[in-house]
């Protein structure tokens, strides 16, 4: 198994090797002319007014817990499912009570609008 | 000492870097965004450290999970934090000495405690065995800790439903106000 | 990948094992980090221009070369000579990072693809959770590319994407789930060989949910609010141009391929065809080929639908993940779980009958809940706008 994760790393190097020659070779290709009208920050073609800041709105941050959340049912589901094929009933039972367990959380999320994207 | 050895070490050292120098930034860094990011670069540390254990499952659980969600969501939390552009103030205070001195008087009876355990080591040819490991754990998960698996899974609804409630209470007002000129 | 080490230690003597293995890794990850991007980028973006042209009734690229072949090479050489122009108050070092961490999460998926019988880089134990796993990088990448950028837009956008990539993956885990479940293993060797039956006949509301989840992952139309010109500029790549832009560019496309291949290896039996098996040269060659027409036929799918339908608004997008797709998953594991271990099932000709009758059942009962659901709350809407108490 580690001779396997060894091929990961050794992809690791050379996936990064390949943005950084690219953007080498870009460096050595292209023009370099910075002013300043060209280098200040993009806002629809008038001047930037302000703060760079977005205001706060907690659906984000619900969208992301319900990630979480599921993101461990899953992680927790998945032993489940290799091992499925050798287990009896009983253990379908249990996981399909993890399941309904998440499922209410989904759905009681769902009720208290905690879901609106406004 | 083979390749595999040397190969090992080596690796050993990069992820100890990794892990610890992540961790060190993060918490002396002056902006709130760099150190979210060191902490990024630590756990991918912690998942090397899986790898060289032959826990590649675990390994994989731990990018997905907290690299994947538990990262988002603190990037999310510190970015929607207003005047985070700003280079923050130093990290300290004046006390530092003393913080300091716990701190090392922790590191030791860590220490002394982890030497002096005697770990069980696992047979790791079981562990070898494709798929059998990832099946034991699944097996396991619902046959001697069946009870864990179903309270892990009220521990989650319990944080969804707590985190529900308090950004309601937070965004109460806008919803009284739709719901005046609504009707 | 054993064979060919084998086949190395045994032919040239001085090599070690260990030595050889790291000479094949070497060229095997030099292959898929420098030739397969190239040829991947070139020859996918062609036939989407292509398809989309012709679905659109026009004939698409043709002055670059004989029917517009060398149009992926011009766009290249487009992107490299143009300038770089980095806004002034931007975060130079995370803004330089942002391209590079995504290329390298679309090509580190490859890693995992049985792109021919024997061929696989690294058959890891959990290797369908690998891919979904490397699938978050990009949304770290995503979110260090909109904040480094210090725009407005860049910010608002890396939210939304990120927002909707972690929607879509978990129908994404969920599908994946079933198959596993029918498989028997995470391992995509595995997977592959247990399907003498296309899980993409016995699971086919499984095969639907991934392959719509993974359109949205990529960010494609009907999905792509989150890089669309009249949406939000260009999300959270506003701000770059020239390579790095390019190289964004190059992920999505990397990724295409790579969620197709994910697509084709668990539905449609990855390498598997006639005189397709590892035994010799000719067997491997025509898996992979194989490979490549599966993968292809996929991508051509994504395209058709990029072409046919039109862009989803953030709300609507959300609620179809949310509310829509992870119910439909989490009733299909259930349904799955509970045929697979019902006492009639014996032999394996009925296991895949239970399986498509549990797929069918799911999607029967998804359908009745939702024009259930639809039916009250069009009749609540209806009240209230005709003043009935």
């Amino acid at each position: 198994m580690l001779s396997e994760f060894a091929f990961v790393g050794v992809l690791v190097i050379f996936a990064t090797l390949l943005p950084v020659a690219g953007l080498a070779v870009a460096w050595l290709i292209r023009p370099k002319k910075p002013n300043p009208i060209k280098q200040s920050t993009y806002e629809c073609g008038i001047e930037a007014r302000g703060e760079t800041w977005v205001q706060f709105r907690a659906c984000y941050y619900i969208f992301a817990l319900l990630f979480v959340v599921f993101d461990v049912e899953a992680a927790f589901l998945l032993p489940w499912a290799v091992a499925y094929q050798q287990l009896a009933l009983y253990a379908v039972i249990e996981a399909i009570i993890f399941v309904a367990i998440l499922a209410y959380a989904l759905i009681y999320a769902w009720r208290k609008g905690a879901l609106r994207w406004i | 000492m083979t390749i595999e050895h040397a190969v090992q070490i080596f690796a050993f050292i990069i992820l100890t870097l990794m892990t610890l120098g992540g961790g060190l930034a993060v918490v002396t860094s002056r902006n709130l965004f760099h150190a979210a990011l060191f902490l990024v670069l630590s756990l991918a540390g912690a998942m090397g450290y899986y790898v060289l254990l032959d826990a590649g499952f675990l390994a994989i659980v731990q990018l997905l999970i907290y690299i994947g969600a538990i990262s988002v969501l603190i990037l999310f939390a510190i970015m929607l934090t207003r005047g985070l552009m700003m280079s923050g103030q130093v990290q300290r205070n004046e006390q530092w000495w003393i913080a300091a001195l716990v701190v090392f008087l922790i590191f030791v009876v860590l220490v002394v405690t982890l030497w002096q355990t005697t770990w069980p080591i696992a047979e790791a040819e079981a562990l070898r065995t494709p798929n059998v490991a990832i099946a034991q754990l699944g097996a396991a998960l619902v046959g001697p800790y069946a009870i864990p698996f179903e309270v892990i899974s009220l521990l989650l609804l319990v944080a969804l439903v707590g985190a529900i409630v308090l950004a309601r209470e937070e965004g109460n007002q806008p919803a009284q106000a739709d719901a005046e000129t609504g009707e | 990948m054993e064979a060919l080490i084998n086949w190395l230690v045994t032919t040239f003597p001085p090599l070690s094992e260990g030595l050889a293995r790291f000479i094949v890794y070497v060229l095997y990850s030099a292959v898929l980090a420098f030739v397969a991007p190239v040829i991947i980028v070139v020859g996918y973006t062609y036939m989407e221009r292509k398809v989309l042209a012709r679905i659109q009734d026009r004939i698409g690229p043709n002055r670059a070369g004989p029917l517009g072949l060398f149009q992926g090479l011009a766009d290249a050489i487009k992107m490299l000579t143009k300038e770089d122009v980095t806004p002034v108050c931007a975060d130079r070092v995370v803004f330089n990072l942002a391209p590079i961490l995504a290329t390298m999460a679309a090509i580190l998926v490859f890693a995992v693809l049985p792109v021919a019988p024997g061929v696989i880089g690294a058959d890891l134990q959990a290797g369908i959770l690998y891919v979904v796993a490397v699938g978050a990088l990009g949304e770290v990448a995503a979110l260090m590319a909109g904040w480094s950028s210090r725009n407005k837009f860049a910010l608002l956008g890396a939210f939304r994407a990120v927002a909707q990539l972690i929607a879509y993956e978990i129908p994404i885990v969920l599908a994946i789930l079933v198959v596993v479940m029918a498989a028997g293993s995470m391992q995509m060797s595995v997977i592959v060989a247990a399907q003498d039956v296309p899980f993409g006949l016995v699971l086919p509301v499984a095969f639907l949910i991934f392959l719509v989840a993974s359109i949205a992952e990529i960010g494609r139309s009907p999905f792509d609010l989150i890089e669309a010109e009249s949406e939000i500029v260009a999300g959270f790549h506003t701000e770059y141009s020239g390579m790095k832009f390019a190289f964004f560019f190059i992920g999505e496309y990397m990724h295409l391929f790579a969620s197709a291949g994910i697509a084709t290896t668990l539905f449609l039996g990855g390498w598997r065809g006639p005189f397709a098996g590892p035994d010799s040269w000719f067997g491997v060659l025509l898996g992979f080929i194989y490979f490549v027409i599966k993968t292809t036929a996929v991508i051509w799918v994504m395209m058709w639908v990029r072409g046919t339908l039109f862009r989803i608004r953030i709300d609507h997008l959300l609620d179809f993940a949310w509310k829509f797709l992870v119910p439909l998953g989490l009733i299909l594991v259930v349904t799955v779980a509970v045929a697979l271990k019902l006492p009639v099932i014996g032999a394996s000709s009925s296991r895949w009958v239970a399986l498509l009758a549990a797929n069918l059942a799911a999607a029967l009962l998804m359908m009745l809940s939702v024009s259930v659901l639809a039916r009250r709350s069009r009749s609540a809407a209806l009240r209230e706008v005709a003043g009935v108490e």
